[in-house]
């Protein structure tokens, strides 16, 4: 696994914790101890993917986010230590891709962070039509009339796990495992707060969504091209 | 309950009298009934329901007997008063008019019988007033004690006659001749109507004749019409007094009432959770200190409520800081220990031993954390539901699936009885399945590798999932026990799953959460069965629970040496994976 990783967090140990494990997979990371640097070392070293700690001194995780997610679309991983939903939920609403909870295992962290990256290999040419949207796969690019919609790789991926198989019904469970890679059971939570940021992007009224339609009970699919 | 002995009775005498009766007789009498029932009953409500009502109806009631017994007491002194007067003058008159009959008797000197009688006739038609008001009678009649030979027949000048006086009369006169003799009877007036009247009587002597008795008869007619004029007037006068009355109880009852029904009122929108409403508190009244101290005991209930709150908030912010001050150090060893514990073989054993312990260890301590970070959760009230409409047989099948492991390892096999539809609740989805797994967890613990059963119900506002094994069971009363926070029934047991001892008691909290039920039943040597009801909608209450928590058919006892010790459940709330 090729990349660099931004590691933003401020306890010393588990920064440094985090290189060695990171490091032994290959991987080339930077650490950064306090949110009032972050966004500066981001720009200077331009990372593959970002492990944000919530809680930092200076400008929080949250906040961080949200301006590395106004810059970038590059995956973020947040660091957790609260499990309370409306911890969760305002960082994923913030931007992150995905999170993973304190106290987490080496290799779990390293699927999550492999999920992420493995966005390398060259998807084949594809063309795909979801309402009035066209997908243009291997050009990562999602245009309505003409004009591009941006998406961050997530969310693209997201729609385009969908818009194949405009005639299935996918479980947040198969979302889960499709979009995110997580081979056991994850949180939902993830696809319903990523479902609701996609909308926001490319529905015309989110309120009433007919490109990502809700099926009761059951999860969620593409609406008729 | 108790009203409806007598409806039966009622009932079943109706149908005894139906022939007779008739049905539609029968079936309106029965509404007729019912509909007295209904309004006794509605009344009867009224009645204990209303302060008002109870003082002013008592107040009325003692009203009325008060104005009664006056009214009775005055009506009779006056109606004697009257009577009394009357009979006063009639004396009066009568003497007067008597002395001058003899008078006139006397002077008539010696006659014969006609001219006598002629006489008699004269008089009397003298003596009784001219005129058509008829204010008295008189009657002229020989005492029953002459027994002369000459005699005047009756006189009577009006239509009263002679067997309307009384023998006490006659007779009172006859012993005492000398005196006047009144007695009050009743006569026919001339409209048929009975009419008192004071009948005065005294003796006569007519010449040749003898002894006659002379009677004036008074009719008390102004006086009775005079008695009915005050009669009416007092019972209008007691009827307006008793209504008076009334009315002032109902001024007074609103008076006092009122602010109490406020009071009633603010108590409960207090109780309801507006902590800032108070009580209007003017002046120095009575109503005004209550509406005073009212206040004051809601300002110090807020008050309370208000710490309370904010140690509830410091209680959670602390949790939440602890959570997250261990959690963090705790990843930086758990990346470490599975840093060691990857490449423990290139160790010596020790070493290697150690590592494997570490990282057995680390995990406890995780689930150990977790769990009680959960537990302080629920207990600071800061825990929040997350519900979605879901198919309760997919969160089933994930519970199941992270137990495979398990039940691979303890040989357990896992039968599932799933519904016919879909089972779709709004539940969430996180919380039901670390309930489930808890108890598809523990079943398989200590199942003694005997298979578990698991059930799947639904009616129409409840869902549930029963979970049995045919293993050690529990002894009585433990059954309650088994949700106790650390909660084991013999220390003795080896720990095997590295149990926490807290899973039970969140999935308890987990279940109450939902509004939900997490029942327990077991019998020692026999199995056990955990049964989770959760409502299909949030907000609805559960009638009953699909599914029975006892089985139908209890497995016979395992044969000895089978382990036939007691149950004891401490349940993981992260079994191992």
């Amino acid at each position: 696994m090729k990349g660099r990783v931004l590691v933003v967090d401020d306890d010393l140990a588990l920064s440094e914790m985090l290189g060695i494990v990171l490091r032994n997979e290959g991987l080339d990371v930077v650490h950064c101890a306090n949110g009032t640097s972050a966004m500066g070392l981001f720009r200077e070293t331009r990372p593959d993917i970002v492990l944000l700690d919530l809680m930092l001194p200076g400008i929080d995780g949250i906040e961080v986010c949200r301006r590395i997610r106004a810059e970038s679309g590059i995956p973020i991983v947040m660091l957790t230590a609260r499990t309370d939903t409306i911890d969760v939920v305002v960082g994923l609403e913030s931007g992150a891709d995905d999170y993973v909870l304190k106290p987490f295992k080496a290799q779990e962290l390293i699927a999550r962070v492999r999920a992420r990256l493995r966005r390398g290999d060259e998807p084949e040419p594809e063309q795909l039509q979801v309402g009035d949207l066209f997908i243009d796969v291997a050009g990562h690019a999602v245009k309505r009339e003409g004009k591009p919609l941006p998406l961050t790789p997530l969310e693209f991926d997201l729609l385009v796990a969908l818009a194949r198989k405009p005639w299935q019904v996918f479980t947040r469970e198969v979302l889960l495992e499709q979009v995110w890679g997580y081979r056991h059971a994850g949180d939902t939570r993830l696809v319903n707060v990523h479902v609701q940021r996609l909308r926001s992007k490319i529905e015309r009224d989110p309120e009433h969504p007919e490109i990502v339609v809700t099926v009761r009970g059951v999860g969620y699919r593409a609406g008729p091209p | 309950m108790v009203r409806s002995r007598p409806v039966t009775v009622t009932r079943s005498w109706l149908a005894l009298a139906g022939g007779r009766l008739g049905p539609p007789l029968e079936r309106q009498s029965r509404a007729a009934r019912s509909a007295l029932q209904r309004a006794a009953r509605r009344l009867l409500h009224l009645w204990r329901s209303s302060l008002q009502l109870r003082v002013i109806a008592s107040t009325m009631l003692l009203g009325l007997i008060v104005v009664l017994l006056l009214g009775t007491y005055l009506y009779q002194r006056i109606a004697d008063g009257l009577v009394n007067d009357r009979v006063l003058t009639a004396r009066a008159e009568a003497t007067s008019q008597t002395r001058a009959a003899q008078a006139r008797f006397d002077s008539a000197g010696r006659m014969d019988a006609v001219s006598l009688t002629q006489l008699a006739f004269d008089i009397v038609g003298q003596l009784s007033s001219p005129g058509a008001d008829q204010s008295r009678q008189v009657i002229l009649t020989r005492a029953s004690d002459n027994t002369g030979p000459a005699s005047v027949p009756t006189v009577l000048s009006g239509e009263v006659g002679l067997p309307r006086v009384p023998a006490g009369l006659r007779s009172a006169i006859a012993a005492d001749p000398g005196h006047q003799q009144v007695q009050i009877v009743s006569i026919s007036a001339p409209d048929g109507a009975t009419v008192p009247a004071a009948m005065v009587g005294s003796r006569v002597t007519l010449p040749a004749a003898g002894r006659y008795e002379l009677y004036f008869v008074f009719p008390l007619e102004r006086e009775q019409q005079t008695l009915r004029v005050v009669g009416r007037t007092f019972a209008l006068g007691g009827i307006a007094l008793v209504l008076l009355l009334g009315g002032v109880a109902y001024v007074v009852t609103r008076l006092v009432v009122d602010p109490v029904r406020r009071a009633a009122l603010v108590a409960e929108r207090l109780s309801s959770g507006r902590l800032h409403e108070r009580m209007r508190a003017h002046g120095e009244d009575d109503i005004a200190r209550l509406g005073k101290s009212f206040n004051a005991m809601a300002d110090s209930l807020q008050k309370k409520i208000r710490q309370l709150e904010d140690l509830s908030r410091v209680q959670q912010r602390f949790v939440s800081d602890v959570s997250h001050e261990l959690r963090t150090p705790l990843t930086t060893i758990r990346m470490a220990g599975d840093l060691i514990h990857d490449s423990r073989h290139d160790f010596g054993p020790s070493v290697s031993r150690s590592a494997e312990l570490l990282h057995n260890e680390i995990d406890r301590f995780e689930s150990l954390l977790s769990d009680l970070l959960e537990i302080s959760r629920f207990d600071a009230g800061a825990a929040a539901l997350d519900v979605e409409a879901t198919d309760l047989r997919v969160t089933l099948d994930r519970a199941i699936e992270s137990t495979a492991a398990l039940a691979a390892r303890r040989g357990s096999r896992l039968e599932v009885i799933p519904t016919d539809g879909p089972c779709v609740a709004e539940i969430d989805p996180r919380r039901v399945e670390r309930i489930l797994r808890n108890l598809v967890a523990n079943a398989i613990e200590y199942g003694e590798g005997r298979p578990v059963t698991v059930q799947l119900g639904v009616n129409e506002n409840a869902v549930a999932v029963s979970v049995s094994d045919s293993g050690v069971g529990l002894r009585q009363g433990e059954a309650a026990l088994v949700f106790n926070r650390f909660w084991r029934a013999d220390p003795a047991r080896a720990r095997t799953t590295g149990g926490t001892g807290l899973g039970l008691a969140i999935s308890r909290e987990d279940a109450r959460l939902h509004g939900g039920w997490l029942h327990a039943w077991g019998e020692s040597a026999v199995g056990s069965c955990f049964r989770l009801t959760l409502p299909r909608h949030t907000g609805v209450p559960i009638e009953y629970s699909p599914l029975p928590l006892k089985p139908k058919e209890v497995p016979s006892p395992p044969g000895p040496g089978s382990g036939l010790g007691p149950r004891p459940v401490a349940a993981s709330g992260s079994p191992e994976s």
